[in-house]
C-alpha cells in the first residue's frame, strides 16, 4: 500500500509510511467512533434517555484498529520481498513433508480425545468438552464429507443439505417412538442400530426424488431449487402438525444402547453391567465414538468412490458435463448416485443427531445450518476431506470456543456475550479466507490414479463445476 | 468403395425457422477417412451433433451398421448410448478435456462403461474384488498403451489443462479412441496446430485407420490435411452437399471451387443456374 515500496518492491521496510497509515486508519475509525461507539443513549428507570460516555471503548477500538492496520503493512511488506521464491510448489512440498505424519497424529488424537478430556476435566467438567466440541464438530464433518460428495466431487451446488439431515432425524424420531413400541417393544433398545440405516436409505431416496427435476438445471437455478426444496421440507414439518407434531417437535426420542445396554441407572444399564459408578458421561463418551466411527466410514467410502470409476465419472462431470456425454457416460444416473449418496449421509448424520439429542423440532433444520455446511466445505477446499476436517473445527469450534472468552468481559463489560457476535466472526473469516484462499484451505486436487508420480494438481486448473 | 458403416438419409435440422443442415445424405465407407468440408457456417459442426446425439435430427435417419451385422439407428438413441452401444465418439472444436484431471484419469474416464460394469456398479468395486482390480489393471495399460502412442507417456501425472495446445488436441484424440469406437468423429483436429504438429496428426490419424477398427469422419478447413490423408470429401455450403467423391475430384469441382472462392460477377448466374440456387 505504501508509495515508496510500489515504485520498489524489495526495498527496505518504510516504517514512516506505515505508522502513517496506521495513523490514519486510527484516525478515521476514531472519528467514526465518536458518534457510534462513544455516546450511547439508553433509557433509565424513568424510561428517560440518558446519553452514556463511553470514550474508553472508542479508544480500544481505535487501538485495534491502528495495530491491525500497523501489522498489515509488515505483512505487505514482507509479502512482496517473499514473493520471488515463495511459489505454490514451495507451499505444496512443504505440504507434502508433514503429510505422512498428519493422519496417524491426528487419527491417534481424536480416538483419545475423550478419554483426555475425562482425565483433565473429571467426569462432570467433560461432557462440555465431549459433546460441544468433540460430537458437535464430528457431526458437522460427517456432513461436511457427505455435502462433499454432491459439491466437491460432483459439482452440483446443492444449498438444501439440511433437508437430508432433517429426514434422517425425523425417521430414526418417528420409527423410534411410534413404529418400533407399537410393533415390536422388545426392539426397543436396539431402536438406533435398526434405525441408523433405515434412515440412511431414506434420506437416499429423498435424495433421488429431489435429484429428478433437478437433473437439467444448472448453476444458480440448481442452487434455488435445492434451497426451495430444503425449505419445503422444514414447512412440512411444521405444518403436517399430525404427522411431526409441528413446532413443539419430537420428544422422549430413545438414546442409543451400547449394543443392547441401556445407559441408564438401573441394575442392567451400562455402569451396573461393567461394574462402574452410574455417569451420564459413558453415554457422551460412547456417543462420541459412534459419531467417529460413522464419519471415519463417511470418509473411508468416499476416498473409495474417489477411485472408482464412479467417483472418476462425478469429478469427470464437474469438469465437463458435454465431454462425459460424449464418453458415454449416463450423466442423469451418475448425478442421481452423486444426490443419493451424499444424501444418505447426511441420513445417518440426521439420526445420530436426533438419538443425540433426544429432542428434536424444525427449529434445527433452519437454511442457517445448510449455510454452515456449505461453508464448511468451500472454506476446506473443494473435493478435500482434510480442509473439511480443518474448517469444521475453525467454524464449529471456533463459535463455541467464543462462549469461553469470558476475559473479554473485562475490556467490554460484564453484558458483554462474545457467543452474540458468531455470526460477524463467521462472515469476517469468509471474507479473509476468500480474500487469501479462494479455493478453499485445501486448494489442491489430489488424482485418483497415479502413473508415476503423485503430483497435486492446483486448484487453478479444476473446474468448480456449474451445477 | 467398400461397404457403408454410416448411411445419412434425407438429415435435416431446422433451429426454428433456420434450416442448418437441408435434406443431407451421404455414406462413411468402414476402414476410410471421409472429410466433411464447406465454408464457416455450412452446416458441418451440426451434421456431427446429429451424429453424436447432441441433437436429435428433425427429419432423417442414421444407420450405423456394426462389423458384426448389427445396425444402430443413431437418432432414436440415448446420447450416452451413442457411445456406449453404438460405438461412435467424437472431439471437439474448442477442445473438451477434463482439464483439472491427470491426463491419465482423462483416459480412464473414457472407459467408465466397462469399469463399470467390471466394478459392479462400484459395490465389488468398494468391496475390492479381485477381477475389478484386473479389469482396472487392463484399463490402465490401455489407457498407458494410447499414451505411448500419441507419445505423452511422460506427462501421464500431469493436468490436462497444463498440456500444451498440440498435445491436448492428441490427448482427447487418444480419450476417445479408448471408448473403442467404429466411428471416430473428429471436430476440427488440426485446428491451430503449427505444421509439424499437423503431420503428426496425420501420421496417427493414418495409423488408427491402419488399425483397422476405426474409420473416421472429421471436419477440417485445413485442406493439406484433408487432401493428405482422406480417402472420401464430402462439400457442405449452407447445409446442402454440393459435392461428394475422392479428393481429387472434390478439388476440381466448380461448384466447391465458387463456394469457396467466390466467381466473377458475369459468371454469377450462369454458376447459380448449374448449382441449383
Amino acid at each position: 500500500m505504501t508509495q515508496a515500496t510500489h515504485s520498489n518492491p524489495s526495498d527496505a521496510f518504510n516504517l514512516t509510511q506505515a505508522l502513517k497509515d496506521a495513523g490514519f486508519a486510527g484516525m478515521v475509525t476514531f472519528g467514526l467512533c465518536v458518534p457510534i461507539v462513544a455516546f450511547r443513549a439508553e433509557q433509565d428507570m424513568a424510561n428517560k434517555l440518558v446519553l452514556q460516555q463511553r470514550w474508553w471503548m472508542a479508544l480500544v477500538i481505535t487501538g485495534l484498529v491502528v495495530v491491525a492496520r500497523f501489522l498489515f503493512s509488515l505483512h505487505q511488506h514482507s509479502r512482496r520481498n517473499e514473493h520471488a521464491q515463495e511459489t505454490s510448489a514451495g507451499v505444496t512440498n512443504a505440504l507434502a513433508l508433514i503429510k505422512p505424519y498428519l493422519a496417524p497424529l491426528g487419527f491417534g488424537f481424536i480416538t483419545i480425545y475423550p478419554l483426555v478430556m475425562l482425565a483433565m476435566h473429571g467426569p462432570g467438567g467433560s461432557i462440555k468438552w465431549i459433546d460441544n466440541f468433540g460430537i458437535q464438530i464430528l457431526i458437522y464433518v460427517m456432513l461436511g464429507w457427505g455435502l462433499n460428495i454432491v459439491v466437491g466431487l460432483a459439482g452440483l451446488l446443492d444449498l438444501g443439505y439440511v433437508a437430508f439431515y432433517a429426514v434422517g432425524a425425523y425417521s430414526y424420531a418417528l420409527i423410534a417412538t411410534k413404529v418400533i413400541p407399537q410393533t415390536f417393544p422388545f426392539l426397543g433398545v436396539w431402536a438406533f442400530w435398526i434405525c441408523l440405516p433405515i434412515s440412511g436409505l431414506l434420506a437416499a431416496l429423498w435424495g433421488i426424488l429431489l435429484g429428478f427435476p433437478v437433473l437439467r438445471l444448472r448453476g444458480d437455478y440448481l442452487a434455488i431449487v435445492t434451497l426451495a426444496f430444503g425449505e419445503i421440507i422444514r414447512l412440512v414439518l411444521i405444518n403436517w402438525v399430525d404427522f411431526s407434531n409441528g413446532y413443539a417437535g419430537l420428544s422422549s426420542i430413545p438414546r442409543p444402547s451400547f449394543f443392547g445396554i441401556p445407559f441408564n441407572a438401573s441394575d442392567t444399564g451400562f455402569a451396573a453391567v461393567f461394574g462402574l459408578e452410574f455417569s451420564p458421561i459413558y453415554r457422551t463418551i460412547f456417543l462420541y465414538y459412534v459419531i467417529l466411527v460413522l464419519s471415519l466410514m463417511t470418509a473411508y467410502v468416499t476416498l473409495k468412490l474417489r477411485r472408482l470409476p464412479v467417483g472418476r465419472a462425478w469429478e469427470a462431470l464437474r469438469e465437463d458435463e458435454i465431454a462425459c456425454r460424449s464418453l458415454g457416460i449416463n450423466t442423469t444416473i451418475t448425478k442421481l448416485t452423486a444426490f443419493a449418496i451424499g444424501a444418505m449421509f447426511g441420513g445417518f448424520a440426521g439420526c445420530f443427531f436426533a438419538a443425540r439429542q433426544g429432542f428434536i423440532s424444525p427449529e434445527s433444520f433452519v437454511f442457517l445450518e445448510s449455510a454452515q455446511i456449505l461453508a464448511i466445505v468451500v472454506l476446506g477446499g473443494m473435493g478435500s476431506l482434510f480442509g473439511v476436517v480443518v474448517a469444521s473445527i475453525a467454524l464449529v469450534g471456533g463459535i463455541e470456543i467464543l462462549r469461553e472468552l469470558d476475559f473479554l468481559k473485562e475490556v467490554f463489560g460484564p453484558t458483554f456475550d462474545p457467543s452474540q457476535y458468531r455470526m460477524l466472526v463467521f462472515g469476517v473469516a469468509m471474507v479473509l479466507m476468500m480474500l487469501w484462499k479462494p479455493r478453499g484451505l485445501i486448494s489442491t486436487r489430489d488424482p485418483s490414479v497415479i502413473y508415476k508420480e503423485r503430483k497435486a494438481i492446483s486448484g487453478s486448473m479444476v473446474q468448480e463445476g456449474h451445477g | 468403395m467398400t461397404t457403408p458403416l454410416l448411411k445419412i438419409e434425407h438429415l435435416t435440422m431446422r433451429f426454428g425457422g433456420l434450416v442448418a443442415v437441408n435434406d443431407l445424405s451421404f455414406d462413411v465407407h468402414k476402414g476410410e477417412i471421409t472429410a466433411l468440408i464447406g465454408p464457416n457456417g455450412a452446416g458441418k459442426t451440426t451434421v456431427f451433433n446429429c451424429i453424436t446425439g447432441f441433437y436429435k435430427p428433425t427429419e432423417g435417419r442414421l444407420g450405423l451398421k456394426h462389423p458384426d451385422g448389427k445396425t444402430y439407428l443413431l437418432e432414436r438413441l440415448p446420447d450416452h448410448h451413442i457411445n456406449w452401444k453404438a460405438k461412435v465418439a467424437r472431439t471437439f472444436q474448442n477442445i473438451r478435456l477434463f482439464q483439472g484431471m491427470t491426463v491419465l484419469e482423462n483416459l480412464l474416464v473414457a472407459q467408465h462403461n466397462p469399469l463399470m460394469l467390471a466394478s459392479g456398479y462400484s459395490i465389488l468395486g468398494l468391496l475390492g474384488s479381485k477381477s475389478y482390480l484386473k479389469s482396472e489393471k487392463a484399463a490402465l495399460d490401455k489407457a498407458v498403451g494410447w499414451l505411448e502412442r500419441i507419445n505423452l507417456i511422460d506427462r501421464a501425472d500431469d493436468p490436462a489443462g497444463d498440456l500444451p495446445y498440440g498435445d491436448q488436441r492428441r490427448l482427447e484424440i487418444a480419450r476417445a479412441m479408448c471408448t473403442d469406437p467404429v466411428l471416430l468423429c473428429l471436430d476440427e483436429p488440426a485446428a491451430g496446430l503449427n505444421p509439424r504438429e499437423s503431420l503428426e496428426l496425420n501420421a496417427l490419424l493414418t495409423s488408427i485407420r491402419a488399425d483397422g477398427q476405426t474409420s473416421l469422419l472429421l471436419i477440417e478447413h485445413d485442406m493439406s490435411v484433408v487432401m493428405a490423408i482422406s480417402d472420401h470429401v464430402v462439400v457442405l455450403d449452407y447445409g446442402v452437399k454440393i459435392s461428394d467423391g475422392a479428393p481429387e475430384e472434390v478439388r476440381n469441382d466448380p461448384r466447391v471451387i465458387a463456394a469457396y472462392l467466390g466467381v466473377d460477377d458475369d459468371e454469377v448466374a450462369a454458376v447459380e443456374a448449374e448449382v441449383g440456387l
